[in-house]
């Protein structure tokens, strides 16, 4: 077994053992959906309009505040020291670590949201417009957080700094998925054009958060 | 001079402190010049007077782009080539750049207020201006939760060259959500649309920004450069301390 499957099949099994944390971000998500209408009142219609833009901020908020103990954890229990020294590049290593939290915390998301599209009354076109675009953007989500928890372990802080440090990267990720799935929705642009970008985007910072994440854990360690 | 010579500290004190005067001078004379010009400049035929806020609106936003350009190029050297001063300028940038954002914004506001009627639209570009100025404050966060300045620095580093992917985005949202903002005219491939009578104050203006600029950054720079100095004799001092051990 490679390096690489073995850093992946072991964050995995972390993750949905006893301990890890998979499950607590669709918990959270599904918290969020349920506030909503608390603030906002029990229109249906309304609910139907702004319900692609709050599915998107609750996943939005799940998939990063599940993020910081994603490096963090390694850090503590040395195997980071092992995965800086081995001969893995660092950057295929926390792509892997990436890969893996995104499947216990964001796949999860985009499966649940068909669901939690109905208590948005979002009908079913829309709630599995929202659960692709959910499906293309939350991986662009992950490997923006895989820096600040990068950073979280070099700078030795955590939560809301990093918060404050990546949430600003992930403007563009929002606003393109808003845009398509309100396409989706209402029909007035080409549902193709804003989910290509988004598309597009998750593939930029595929590169982006790697090679930021591996380049800040390499100069921060030594 | 090669840029290695300034890496030692006491020399780069030491050129800084010979240009400051000359520079804030220079800044002085261009800010007087580029006021009288643009309290000539003649009015618009639609804003009338307002349109002069554009003096100052107009430089600081190019400015807080530029900044953060300047604060990446700190970053590489910072995370490249290893110079000493690097993220010191980063450092001593980093709160003027939020500041000229903040006054962009700021003078943005007021001059949408009779313009458009509103102090704040979700406009593309301002909206971007604003997450840029968020940017900053994380940045400035970012230094000021870290005690080990090198280890911030490094951190900062990696954070202003990825938030520099934002720069382009900010320069061409314009043409993606053209909504209730002006398109670019100044920097046109067909050459700026605007009349020289506003064009001329306008650069001025933008000269005496750059020189405001520089001069407050060398200064800051040299006080940064202090201040680690001061850190460092404490500590020493802390570590001599009887009863310590």
């Amino acid at each position: 077994m490679s390096a690489l499957t073995a850093i992946f099949m072991r964050d995995l099994r972390l993750a949905v053992r006893v301990g890890g944390g998979a499950g607590i971000g669709v918990l959270f998500f599904l918290i969020v959906v349920v506030l909503a209408p608390f603030a906002i009142g029990p229109d249906l219609a309304l609910l139907a309009r702004i319900g692609p833009a709050i599915l998107w901020l609750g996943a939005l908020l799940a998939s990063l505040l599940t993020l910081d103990r994603l490096i963090a954890a390694d850090a503590e229990d040395g195997s980071l020291d092992l995965i800086l020294t081995g001969r893995t590049p660092l950057e295929l290593a926390v792509a892997a670590k990436a890969l893996a939290h995104w499947l216990t915390t964001g796949l999860p998301l985009a499966i649940a949201t068909p669901l939690f599209g109905l208590l948005m009354n979002l009908d079913m076109q829309a709630s599995f417009a929202v659960a692709l675009t959910l499906l293309a953007g939350t991986p662009a989500l992950t490997f923006l957080g895989l820096l600040g928890a990068a950073l979280a372990v070099t700078l030795r802080r955590g939560g809301l700094l990093l918060t404050v440090l990546i949430l600003p990267l992930t403007v563009p990720v929002l606003i393109f998925g808003v845009a398509a799935s309100n396409a989706a929705v209402t029909g007035s642009v080409p549902f193709a054009m804003p989910f290509t970008i988004l598309c597009a985007l998750t593939l930029a910072s595929l590169v982006i958060g790697t090679f930021a994440a591996a380049a800040s854990l390499r100069h921060g360690m030594e | 001079m090669p840029l290695i010579d300034l890496a030692n500290p006491t020399r780069f004190l030491k050129l800084s402190g010979l240009l400051l005067p000359w520079l804030a001078g220079a800044a002085t004379i261009a800010l007087a010049v580029g006021l009288y010009l643009a309290g000539n400049a003649p009015d618009d035929y639609q804003q009338g007077a307002t349109v002069k806020i554009m003096f100052i609106h107009v430089p600081s936003a190019w400015l807080a782009m530029a900044i953060w350009g300047m604060m990446s190029l700190a970053a590489l050297g910072t995370l490249v080539w290893r110079h000493p001063l690097a993220d010191v300028a980063a450092k001593a940038a980093t709160p003027i750049g939020a500041a000229f954002t903040l006054i962009c914004l700021l003078t943005g506001s007021l001059w949408g207020r009779p313009m458009w009627g509103t102090y704040w639209v979700w406009d593309a570009r301002l909206t971007s201006v604003l997450i840029l100025f968020l940017m900053y404050l994380g940045v400035m966060a970012l230094w000021r939760s870290v005690d080990d300045p090198s280890r911030a620095g490094r951190a900062a580093a990696i954070l202003t060259l990825v938030g520099a992917i934002n720069l382009p985005i900010i320069k061409f949202s314009v043409d993606w959500w053209n909504t209730l903002h002006q398109p670019a005219s100044v920097v046109r491939i067909a050459g700026p649309a605007i009349h020289p009578t506003i064009l001329v104050p306008l650069l001025v203006m933008a000269l005496a920004f750059v020189l405001i600029f520089v001069t407050l950054h060398l200064a800051a720079m040299r006080n940064e450069i202090l201040r680690r100095r001061v850190r460092t004799l404490m500590m020493i001092e802390a570590q001599a301390a009887p009863g310590r051990g």
